[in-house]
C-alpha cells in the first residue's frame, strides 16, 4: 500500500493492518475492554519490541501495550512542531523536578527507537567488566553477549555508515585529528538509507530499522496484539505473582485518560516502559521493594553542548545526524574515576537549535541567522561508576505519573567543565570563528585561550548550564542479590513470580554509549530465557 | 551574601505566592478569547495577551519588520504557544498557570515580576529588565519560570515555516514529502 500523499513509498505498517493485524487505539474505545494473552508487554520500544518477537516467534500469545500513537512513515513529515508534541514524552520537554535537565524519550509506537538518532553501540566493554566486577553480573560479559549483539546487528542490519559524513559530523572528526584524539565512524541501523537528517523525527522513508519495522511487525505477522494509547496504570498483584494488568485509555492528544480502561490477564508481565515509566509503574504497584531499590539509580548520561560558528556553511541540519565520535575522554579515564563523557555532534534543526541558545533578542537572533554555519558537539557523561555519581530517583507526582529527581553533583560539574574544553578546543581546531559553550548568557568567544578562561571561570550550577539527556538507563536494576536489585539475572522481579523487566532500567550504571543496541541484545537473552521457561510451562500444562 | 537560610524562605514565599495567584485566577472575569487560544486562557484569561507582550522582545531581531507581517507573526507565535500547551501534561499545564497567574494578578505582577504597569501599557525596556531579572535569578523558581518562557517562545516560533528564510532553513526536502 504506498500514501497517496507519497507516491512510491510503501508503508508496511499500514499495508500490514490492512492485511489483518490486531492493533487497537485506545484513545476511540467505547467500552472498556478486557484482553488475555500468555505474555502482556507494557511498551513497545527497544525492550518491549525486542521481546515481543522473540515471545511470539515462540509461539506464544502477546499484548503490547503502548501509551503513546501509531504513526508512521506517512505521518512522518519532518516537523519539529508536530513531531516533538507527537511523538515525545511530554512533547519532548519533560524535565526533572527541579527542571535543570531537559529529557527527550520517546512515547510512540516503537518508543525511542522511532526517534533515535540510529547511533549504534555494543556495551563497552570497560562497562561489562564493571560490571562483573562490582554486581557480579558474569552472565553479561562481552563474550557472553557477543551473540546476542551479533544476532540483533544482523536483523536490524547495524552497519558501518559508507556514506560521507555531513559537515556537521566531519568538522568534529577533523578537529578531533587537528588535536591529537582519536574519532571513529558511528554504525548505524539503517537500510537504503536516504541521508535525510531526519531521524529524530519519525524515519519517512523507512530506512530506519526500528521496532516499527522490524520486530513489531513480525510479532503482528505472529498474531500479537498491540493496544495504543493506553497508559498501565498499575499491576494487580495476587500473593507472590501479577494476576493482571489495568490500563487506562489516553484522549486522542494523550494527555487525559479517558473513563475507559483495559484489563490484561497473562501468564506472565513484561515491564519495558523504559526507565522512568517502568520503576514508575512497578512503585504505583506497590510491588513489594523491602530494600528500597525501584526507581533509585537512575542515571541520564547528562550532557552539555558547545555551539561553534564556522566559516563554511555546515548545515547540520541535513544527512545522517550522528556518524562520528570520540570516546577518548571515556577510555582514557577508568569508569570510576573521574566523570569521562563520550563526544557526539547533533542535529541542528531550526526549534532544537532556538531553544539551545541561550538568551534572548537580538544576540539569540544573530546566532539563529548564523544557523547554516552552526556546528554543534555534545557531550555524554558517564553517570553511576563512583560513589559521587548516585544518580536520580524516580517519584511518583499525587496524580500517578512519573517524576525523576537528578541532583546535579560537583562530580558531573567537574567533568562538564572538562567537556567544555574539550569540545572548544576541539571546535577551534577545525576553524571555527566563533565558540559558544552553552552556559550562562550564551557568550561567544573568537579565541580558544578567551573560551578557555572564561571555562575555566564559569560558575556551572543547574539552570544556569544547561543540561541534557536523550538517555534514561536503570531504577530497576538486574542482580542476584534483592538488596540492590529489583529484577534477578533472568529478568525477574525478586519478589514477585511472574513479573518482569526488559528495558534500559536493567542496566546498573549507564551505559557510556548510546544505549540502544545495549537494550536489543540484553533483552534478547533474557528473552530467550522467558520463551524458554513459558514454553515449558506450557507443555508441562498440555502433559497434565 | 544570600544564605541558604534566606534563599529557602524566598523560596517558600515564591511558592506560596504562585499557589495563591492561581487560586484567585479562577474567581475572575473571562473575556472572550479565539478558539485558538482557548488552551492558552484555560490555564489564565490574561496568558494570550501577556505572552503578545513578552513575545516581540523574545524575539527582537527576529520577527519581520513589516508592522503586519509583525503583527501576525506574535499572533500566529501566541496560537502555537497554546497549541502546544494543550499538549502538555496536566502537572506542566498546571504549573503554567500558576506561572501566568502570577504574571497577570497586580500585587504579583508588580511585587515578582517588578512589572509596574499592565502587559499591555508595559513598554520593550520593562520587558527586557523583566527577563533578565529573571533569566539572571539565584532563585531558581524565577529562573526556572524564565526557562519555560523561554522555551515555549523559541520553540513556537522557530517552528513556523514563516521563521525559516531569516535563518538560512530551507524546510525539509520537498521530494520526500
Amino acid at each position: 500500500m504506498t500514501d497517496p500523499m507519497k507516491p512510491g513509498l510503501p508503508d508496511p505498517f499500514r499495508a500490514g493492518i490492512a492485511g489483518g493485524w490486531t492493533v487497537v487505539d485506545a484513545s476511540a474505545l467505547e467500552r472498556d475492554l478486557v484482553l488475555e494473552a500468555d505474555v502482556a508487554i507494557v511498551g513497545t520500544g527497544a525492550g518491549g519490541g525486542t521481546a515481543a518477537e522473540i515471545l511470539a516467534q515462540a509461539g506464544l500469545r502477546v499484548i503490547l501495550v503502548e501509551e503513546g500513537p501509531l504513526r508512521t512513515s506517512r505521518d512522518f513529515r519532518m516537523l519539529e512542531a508536530e513531531a516533538y508534541p507527537d511523538l515525545y514524552q511530554e512533547s519532548a520537554a519533560r524535565r526533572t523536578r527541579d527542571k535543570a535537565i531537559t529529557i527527550m524519550q520517546g512515547r510512540c509506537v516503537g518508543g525511542g527507537t522511532t526517534v533515535n538518532w540510529t547511533s549504534s553501540f555494543r556495551t563497552p566493554g570497560a562497562t561489562l567488566a564493571y560490571w562483573a566486577r562490582v554486581y557480579g553480573l558474569d552472565g553479561f560479559s562481552a563474550d557472553a553477549l557477543a551473540p546476542y549483539f551479533a544476532r540483533m546487528e544482523a536483523k536490524l542490519s547495524i552497519a558501518p555508515w559508507e556514506m560521507a559524513p555531513n559537515a556537521n559530523n566531519e568538522t568534529l572528526a577533523r578537529g578531533a585529528a587537528k588535536i591529537g584524539i582519536p574519532a571513529a565512524a558511528i554504525r548505524r541501523n539503517v537500510k537504503a538509507c536516504w541521508n535525510l537528517g531526519y531521524c529524530g523525527m519519525g524515519c519517512p522513508t523507512n530506512a530506519k530499522q526500528s521496532m516499527l519495522v522490524t520486530t513489531l511487525p513480525a510479532a503482528l505477522e505472529r498474531g500479537a496484539t498491540l493496544v495504543t494509547r493506553a497508559r498501565a496504570q498499575a499491576f494487580g498483584i495476587e500473593r507472590d505473582r501479577v494476576g493482571t494488568l489495568t490500563c487506562a485509555a489516553m484522549d486522542a492528544l494523550g494527555v487525559h485518560p479517558t473513563p475507559r480502561t483495559i484489563t490484561v490477564r497473562a501468564r506472565a508481565f513484561v515491564a519495558s516502559g523504559g526507565a522512568i515509566g517502568t520503576p514508575a509503574l512497578l512503585l504505583r504497584s506497590r510491588v513489594p521493594d523491602p530494600h528500597g531499590v525501584i526507581g533509585k539509580r537512575t542515571f541520564l548520561h547528562p550532557v552539555v553542548v558547545s555551539v561553534a560558528r564556522m566559516p563554511e556553511r555546515v548545515a547540520a541540519f541535513a544527512g545522517a545526524p550522528q556518524t562520528v565520535y570520540s570516546d577518548h575522554f571515556l577510555d582514557t579515564l577508568p569508569p570510576d574515576g573521574p566523570i569521562g563523557f563520550k563526544l557526539e555532534a547533533p542535529p541542528i534543526h531550526p526549534i532544537l537549535g532556538a531553544i539551545t541558545v541561550p538568551n534572548y533578542g537580538a544576540q539569540h537572533a544573530q546566532w539563529m541567522r548564523e544557523l547554516p554555519n552552526l556546528q554543534v558537539v555534545i557531550a555524554l557523561m558517564r553517570d553511576g561508576f563512583h560513589p559521587d555519581s548516585p544518580g536520580g530517583t524516580v517519584a511518583l507526582r499525587d496524580d500517578g505519573t512519573p517524576v525523576l529527581d537528578y541532583p546535579l553533583t560537583p562530580y558531573v560539574w567537574e567533568g562538564a567543565r572538562r567537556a567544555f574544553r574539550a569540545m572548544a578546543e576541539i571546535q577551534f581546531a577545525a576553524g571555527a570563528t566563533r565558540v559558544m559553550p552553552v552556559h550562562g548568557d550564551g557568550a561567544g568567544y573568537a579565541r580558544w585561550s578567551d573560551a578557555r578562561s572564561a571555562i575555566d571561570g564559569f560558575a556551572l550550577a543547574p539552570l544556569s548550564t544547561p543540561v541534557v539527556s536523550a538517555h534514561v538507563m536503570g531504577g530497576c536494576p538486574l542482580g542476584d542479590d534483592p538488596k540492590g536489585a529489583v529484577v534477578d539475572t533472568a529478568g525477574r522481579c525478586h519478589h514477585l513470580a511472574n513479573l518482569y523487566v526488559f528495558d534500559g532500567s536493567l542496566f546498573p550504571t549507564s551505559i557510556g554509549a548510546n544505549p540502544q543496541l545495549s537494550i536489543y541484545g540484553i533483552v534478547a537473552k533474557l528473552a530467550d530465557g522467558l520463551a524458554t521457561t513459558l514454553s515449558a510451562g506450557m507443555a508441562g500444562a498440555r502433559r497434565a | 551574601m544570600t544564605t541558604r537560610r534566606t534563599f529557602l524562605v524566598v523560596g517558600l514565599a515564591g511558592g506560596a505566592a504562585l499557589a495563591a495567584a492561581y487560586w484567585l485566577r479562577a474567581k475572575r472575569e473571562r473575556g472572550p478569547v479565539s478558539a485558538a487560544n482557548a488552551a492558552l486562557a484555560e490555564l489564565d484569561p490574561e496568558a494570550p495577551g501577556i505572552l503578545a507582550a513578552i513575545i516581540p522582545v523574545f524575539l527582537n531581531g527576529a520577527l519581520p519588520a513589516d508592522p503586519v507581517d509583525r503583527a501576525a507573526a506574535v499572533a500566529e507565535t501566541v496560537g502555537s504557544i497554546a497549541r502546544a500547551v494543550s499538549g502538555l501534561p496536566p502537572s506542566v499545564q498546571k504549573e503554567l498557570g500558576e506561572l501566568f497567574s502570577l504574571l497577570s494578578l497586580a500585587p504579583t505582577r508588580i511585587a515578582v515580576a517588578r512589572v509596574a504597569s499592565p502587559w499591555a501599557e508595559a513598554g520593550p525596556d520593562a520587558i527586557a529588565a523583566f527577563l533578565e531579572r529573571w533569566r539572571t535569578s539565584r532563585w531558581r523558581l524565577l529562573h526556572s519560570a524564565y526557562d519555560a518562557l523561554h522555551q515555549l517562545v523559541l520553540a513556537a516560533w522557530y517552528g513556523n515555516p514563516r521563521a525559516w528564510a531569516a535563518i538560512g532553513y530551507e524546510g525539509p526536502p520537498a521530494h520526500v514529502s
